[in-house]
């Protein structure tokens, strides 16, 4: 019951979505549309879950009064204010949007900008010409770099964007066609053991 | 109104900078009320984008007589929905196994014919092509096309973990090697150009938006 129901209806639901997605009959086409649309419905209450887990965590965090519960106070306050201005009327409403744009777009961009300084300081003691491979990286890098930026142009009229264009149209692109069919053969090969009942780690 | 969002606009940015000194109470403030701004948004466009189109509309709709019965199909994924919230009772926990096992199932149902048309066709076909026009393309091109079927053939082959990588093999993975090099090179310099531009656009907006509105 616990272990072989969820296995059967895992192969059954695995089928009929193949075998429905080949056929081009109406019923079948329908079949494929509804389930396909399943996942929209369920993933509403798998987001409650993960929110309710989040309040869990921080209202713990604020009994136990551990070490900077007052910030979980700050999350708690950042929810309230967002869901009190979005749900009554909708994402449309003026003053969800304005918070939207005035708050966490901002907030969002400068965390993402973050990220350059912390880059550009990984990069400094990752970067190491000490192998073929590594001069490689760094010299690809340094190209799509400058070929991104119009002092790039300035230094060498044309050469800088194009060679960077040719880089990402080549062996770039090379690189990641082989990535994404190795990690398409190991998706559909994992997809199958899922239906077959042979991969089960999921069920915990 | 616009003068108050840029102030805070301006106030959250310096907050979140901060942290390039060292952690402090300002970043932790920015950082923890973006986490629950983040949350709240999300809480809404997923009720009118997820819940209210694709569960509460359909069911409402078959209970008026709008559409047929079948809209009460819905309360299929509905209850599976529900079940997940048998995680929250120590005894009830395993019922989640039927709502994963069959979103499993539909998942991996979707993703095999998806994945073979989408990226194992579709990037054979854009591989090889241009060979069926190699007669119209240039020397440069057609360096391009070789450059591309050895580059997608020497990746795979230093995934391919089925036979041990020596003599003819490690060598194909090596060179497999340098390519995979090259796209992470040009991801890398693509992402700190991304990261960068946002960084200048960041800068404007405190120099020529903030500050601007001041002097």
């Amino acid at each position: 019951m616990k272990q072989q129901v969820p296995l059967v209806l895992c192969f059954l639901f695995g089928i009929v979505m193949i075998l429905t997605e080949f056929s081009p009959h109406t019923a079948s086409q329908a079949t494929y549309k509804e389930i396909a649309n399943w996942g929209r419905v369920i993933s509403p209450f798998v987001f409650v879950l993960a929110v309710v887990t989040l309040i869990q965590t921080h209202w713990t965090r604020i009994q136990r009064r551990v070490e900077h519960w007052q910030y979980s106070l700050v999350v708690f306050f950042g929810m309230i204010v967002m869901v009190v201005a979005g749900l009554p009327y909708g994402p449309q409403h003026p003053a969800f949007k304005w918070l939207f744009n005035n708050v966490q777009v901002p907030m969002d961009a400068t965390m993402f900008s973050l990220l350059a300084f912390f880059i550009a300081s990984a990069a400094y003691r990752a970067f190491r010409a000490r192998t073929f491979e590594a001069t490689l990286l760094l010299l690809t890098a340094v190209i799509v770099m400058v070929g991104n930026i119009p002092v790039g142009d300035l230094l060498w009229p044309d050469a800088a964007s194009n060679a960077r264009q040719w880089i990402l149209d080549n062996p770039n692109l090379s690189a990641r066609r082989g990535i994404i069919l190795g990690v398409s053969l190991g998706a559909i090969s994992q997809s199958i053991r899922i239906i077959l009942g042979i991969e089960r780690s999921y069920l915990g | 109104m616009a003068t108050l969002g840029i102030w805070i606009a301006a106030f959250l940015t310096i907050c979140i900078y901060s942290f390039l000194y060292r952690d402090n109470p300002f970043y932790r403030f920015a950082e923890h009320l973006l986490v629950g701004m983040s949350v709240g948004y999300i809480i809404v466009l997923t009720i009118y984008f997820g819940f209210i189109p694709y569960a509460w509309t359909p069911i409402k709709n078959a209970v008026t007589g709008e559409t047929s019965a079948l809209g009460f199909l819905t309360l299929i994924p509905i209850c599976m929905g529900l079940l997940f919230f048998a995680r929250l009772s120590d005894r009830h926990a395993w019922l989640i196994r039927y709502p994963i096992a069959i979103l499993m199932g539909i998942s991996s149902g979707i993703m095999i014919p998806n994945a073979l048309q989408t990226d194992i066709f579709a990037q054979i076909r854009g591989t090889l092509g241009p060979y069926s026009v190699i007669g119209t393309l240039s020397a440069f091109e057609i360096v391009g096309a070789i450059l591309m079927v050895v580059g997608v053939v020497c990746t795979l082959t230093y995934f391919f973990f089925s036979v041990e990588h020596r003599g003819p093999i490690a060598g194909i993975s090596k060179v497999g090697i340098a390519f995979l090099m090259i796209g992470f090179g040009s991801a890398f310099g693509n992402t700190v150009m991304g990261r960068v531009a946002l960084l200048i656009q960041r800068v404007d907006f405190l120099i020529n938006g903030w500050l601007g509105t001041i002097f």
